[in-house]
């Protein structure tokens, strides 16, 4: 067997530069999927009519087909019927196709975490004189977050992952950078075992701080 | 004062509340009996709009609704004169003993939370709390959750507190604490509407008993007139049946203890 592991060592620092470019795809799409995955389940929950089905024409739509023709039909199809997108770069491009495709799969954890809330608490903030947006922000949201951060977790760690699907679109990430040097220097296992070794240390130590978090959140909760 | 006129209430196809109407005196007491499934507590939830009636207005201090055409602004407005007393406690689960008491004063009525926290302690210490203010409810027993979410129906100054079966959940070694601060709490002439089970709580604590079954008020009077000399038949009928539960639960408390007693002789 022929495994340069000196050579996989030599390009990891390498490699470790396109760690950022990454993380700001990963870290860029989940906010923005976060914040659409709250208001399609707000929707969901409060059934408003119109958009309801809207919202599950979306959903259904994301989830059903696969994240990487979502975002090359953005970057390669949106521009032909819109030409103002004709200048899109090919990251934004990926962090919208990532954002929507996320969305889609949080606003089913997001309504689940609401509805485990019960209904009491919400009655109990409006018998005191708070409003609905009042009793959602301080007393419905927080216990629907932990409730909702396990799962939530799991598409992060997805979206890290599936964010070297960028490279298709020629973005320079992790995985593409890996790609480089592993034809460069016909080293293909050692090249793309580094490349998977990066990501593995990486949903690890996201899962680390995750669990911080959830002990954290959890304190109020323990006897 | 509390006035409700012409209240009409239907679920799916039964009529809950049937033309409720009745008032509630400034400072005055009243306690709601009535066999289960006889709409008290439903009546209870229209005065805040935790359900929406069909027909009917609501006078709560200050505000009057017309539920034939409400406005969300006039709901909200209706549900600052009221607070809420709930059978399952309701704790807000994410706060702690005080933060239940003082959120609603600093989220709705821009209160600074030093002030806030002032008031939360003096309303914990009333209602004998004032040491766990720091725990969160998972940490309470039922009887120390129900004087919390009483803290916290008294924080916000209501009009008027409505109280829906707050004991009947609970063990019965925590029934006593729980009725106890209602009653103190009664004794300051604050105006209450007490949806319970206990009939010797509510002749105690009462100044106005209303009997109410399927959906109407079938008697109200002090509490001698209706425990005493009901008039209405279903109101004689209910009290009966409730005497011989009680006399029956005795017996059978005293037949427990009696074996207690052959077992320590033996």
């Amino acid at each position: 067997m022929n495994f340069d592991i000196g050579y996989m060592i030599e390009i990891i620092p390498e490699l470790l530069k396109y760690v950022p470019i990454t993380l700001y795809l990963a870290i860029v799409s989940m906010i923005i999927a976060i914040v659409i995955g709250v208001f399609l389940a707000l929707i969901l929950v409060n059934k408003i009519p119109v958009l309801l089905q809207i919202a599950k024409v979306y959903i259904s739509f994301f989830r059903g087909t696969p994240a990487l023709v979502q975002l090359l039909m953005i970057y390669f199809g949106l521009p032909q019927l819109f030409p103002l997108l004709n200048s899109i770069s090919a990251e934004t491009a990926a962090i919208i196709a990532f954002s929507i495709n996320t969305s889609a799969y949080l606003a089913e954890i997001f309504r689940a975490g609401l509805e485990s809330v019960d209904k009491g608490q919400a009655e109990a903030a409006i018998s005191v004189g708070m409003t609905y947006p009042e009793a959602l922000r301080g007393i419905i949201l927080p216990q629907a977050v932990r409730n909702a951060i396990p799962a939530t977790g799991n598409m992060f760690i997805g979206l890290i992952k599936n964010s070297s699907l960028a490279f298709t679109i020629g973005v320079t990430e992790l995985l593409a950078q890996g790609k480089l040097m592993a034809t460069s220097n016909l080293k293909f296992f050692e090249a793309y075992f580094a490349v998977g070794l990066i990501y593995w240390v990486l949903t690890m130590l996201y899962s680390k701080l995750q669990e911080w978090y959830e002990n954290r959140l959890g304190k109020a909760y323990q006897r | 004062m509390i006035k409700v006129s012409n209240l009409k209430k239907r679920f799916d196809q039964t009529e809950v509340l049937k033309n409720i109407n009745f008032e509630v005196n400034d400072g005055e007491v009243v306690v709601i009996i009535g066999p289960s499934g006889s709409g008290k507590s439903t009546l209870l939830r229209c005065l805040n709009f935790l359900e929406q009636p069909d027909f009917g207005t609501i006078q709560v201090g200050e505000v009057t609704v017309d539920a034939t055409r409400v406005k969300r602004a006039e709901i909200n407005r209706l549900r600052t004169q009221t607070s809420m007393v709930f059978q399952h406690y309701n704790l807000f689960k994410n706060k702690t003993a005080l933060e239940n008491v003082t959120h609603a004063l600093i989220v709705t009525q821009k209160m600074d939370k030093n002030e806030a926290d002032q008031i939360g302690r003096d309303l914990l210490n009333q209602v004998g709390m004032v040491q766990k203010a720091d725990s969160y409810p998972v940490s309470l027993s039922g009887g120390q959750q129900q004087r919390v979410g009483i803290a916290r129906a008294l924080a916000v100054k209501p009009h008027a507190i409505l109280f829906d079966e707050p004991t009947s959940s609970l063990d019965p070694e925590w029934v006593g604490e729980v009725l106890r601060v209602i009653s103190g709490i009664a004794n300051k002439r604050k105006t209450m509407l007490i949806v319970t089970h206990e009939m010797g709580f509510a002749r105690q604590v009462a100044d106005k008993v209303v009997f109410m079954a399927d959906g109407v008020i079938v008697e109200q009077g002090t509490p001698e007139e209706i425990f005493d000399h009901p008039k209405n038949e279903r109101t004689k009928q209910f009290l009966q049946e409730y005497t011989k539960q009680f006399a029956e639960d005795i017996k059978v408390d005293s037949h427990a203890s009696s074996e207690k007693r052959d077992l320590l002789s033996t």
